[in-house]
């Protein structure tokens, strides 16, 4: 399979980038992994004129920790997020789902930043980052902006990013506590039939604060305050985590696919959602 | 589309060449360079057949562009071994029976030299999570996985012994 014919760019920093997508405008894309963008194009199911390869803006990679305050550069891979001791002890959830993305050889090209910023419903890393209430930072002609994770996604493939911005970072404040990322798939290299992202705070054997979010179960990442909220105060016990579910199995709107009719999903969705919750409650 | 001037350094020698910027790292290997070690298999970055190693990371050559590879150093089966001096997994696949068809195996050792560079000393299941991007439709992966965890001891004795 051959992908139609286009124009190659490699610009060395944030400026250049920008000025190329200001320039060819719609006929731009950028490229971080190419590990969505490059099947989609040799499928023809995407046309790009000009294709601006990100790997050489260096600005682009990295991981900052300091104190709980954690910033990833969009073009890390995760390869890099797995293997970096700082961000396990700092946001360990992060570690888990990324082992849980695609297969190693995907893993080494496969970037934070495309994960996010493509807006596929089926990537774990943007219900993750709304679970963490992660701050994306997206550069354009104009200067840069933040948006939260929470606030991204608009639909499949549709985001709060402008065609001439790139997503340039993300950030968050680590909390703590009780982490678990749970994710069914059918086979390695597969996306989620359903997943959940659950970070919760334990204070004297009560939750205080949960942030639950779950994946591919909707056309956008779906986080859901009120599931949180059915944890808090409680001691996390079955009827407590059962109203969490409930509450969750109410905002999720999946559509039937080769990963199973509608009934199957919300089943799934409950069972995953479950075992995450008692796992992060477990290491909280 | 204009070609673009590509350098690569393949298996340790620099090669230049020609090629549109939405040509292949698997098809510029295979057709331009001669390379047919890696294959062609599912073609959707799925089976790991292709797979090569790119500046120090193994990758799916069907799913990198010939042009996001100018300037990288690329690593090939034949680059590890040759039929008179087997590597030691090409041996190590060879006694343990790790192939039937062959088709998977050079994605297969490529791969698996990646992983022993990083993970000297993997338990199977490092070996099984860490060779989950290739597929073999042959052998059910039992003597692949032993063909890797033999390898990598041989690999650990001949280093200790030069210590």
């Amino acid at each position: 399979m051959i992908p139609a014919s286009f124009e190659y760019h490699r610009p060395t920093n944030l400026e250049a980038a920008l000025a190329t997508l200001k320039e060819f405008g719609d006929d731009a894309r950028v490229l971080a992994g190419g590990h969505s963008l490059i099947p989609m194009m040799k499928l023809r199911m995407a046309a790009v004129e000009h294709l601006v390869d990100l790997q050489a803006i260096a600005d682009l990679k990295g991981i900052a920790i300091d104190g709980g305050t954690v910033r990833i550069g969009a073009m890390t891979t995760q390869h890099e997020l797995i293997a970096h001791q700082g961000l396990a002890q700092a946001a360990p959830i992060i570690r888990e789902a990324a082992l849980q993305i695609a297969d190693p050889q995907v893993r080494y090209m496969g970037t934070v930043g495309g994960n996010v910023a493509n807006g596929d419903p089926g990537n774990d890393m943007p219900g993750l980052m709304q679970c963490l209430d992660a701050t994306y930072t997206l550069a354009g002609p104009d200067g840069t902006r933040e948006v939260k994770a929470r606030a991204f996604y608009e639909a499949a493939y549709m985001t709060a990013r402008e065609d001439d911005e790139i997503l340039t970072a993300i950030g968050f404040e680590a909390t703590g506590g009780g982490w678990a990322y749970e994710k069914q798939k059918r086979k390695i290299g597969d996306y989620a039939t359903a997943a959940a992202a659950v970070i919760l705070q334990k204070d004297g054997g009560v939750c205080s604060g949960a942030s639950i979010a779950m994946t591919n179960l909707a056309d956008t990442p779906v986080w859901a305050a009120e599931a949180g909220e059915a944890l808090v105060g409680t001691a996390c016990e079955p009827d407590a985590v059962g109203r969490a579910v409930e509450a969750m199995l109410a905002r999720i709107e999946p559509t039937e696919d080769n990963r199973g009719p509608v009934e199957f999903k919300r089943h799934v969705a409950g069972v995953i959602l479950r075992r995450a919750i008692e796992r992060a409650w477990s290491r909280a | 589309m204009s070609r673009m001037h590509i350098t690569l350094t393949v298996n340790g020698e620099e090669r230049e060449l020609l090629a549109e910027p939405r040509e292949l790292l698997i098809h510029v290997l295979r057709e331009k360079l001669g390379l047919t070690g890696p294959h062609i298999g599912c073609d959707t970055s799925h089976c790991g057949a292709c797979t090569v190693e790119m500046n120090g990371r193994s990758v799916k050559a069907c799913t990198v562009f010939a042009a996001q590879a100018d300037g990288a150093e690329i690593t090939t089966i034949e680059g590890l071994g040759s039929p008179d001096g087997l590597h030691v997994l090409q041996q190590a696949f060879r006694e343990h029976h790790g192939l039937q068809c062959g088709f998977c195996t050079p994605g297969m050792i490529t791969r698996a030299h990646r992983l022993l560079q990083e993970n000297p000393d993997p338990t199977e299941e490092e070996v099984r999570f860490g060779m989950a991007g290739n597929l073999c439709r042959c052998t059910g992966y039992q003597n692949i996985v032993k063909a890797i965890l033999a390898a990598a001891e041989e690999m650990n004795t001949v280093k200790e012994a030069a210590e």
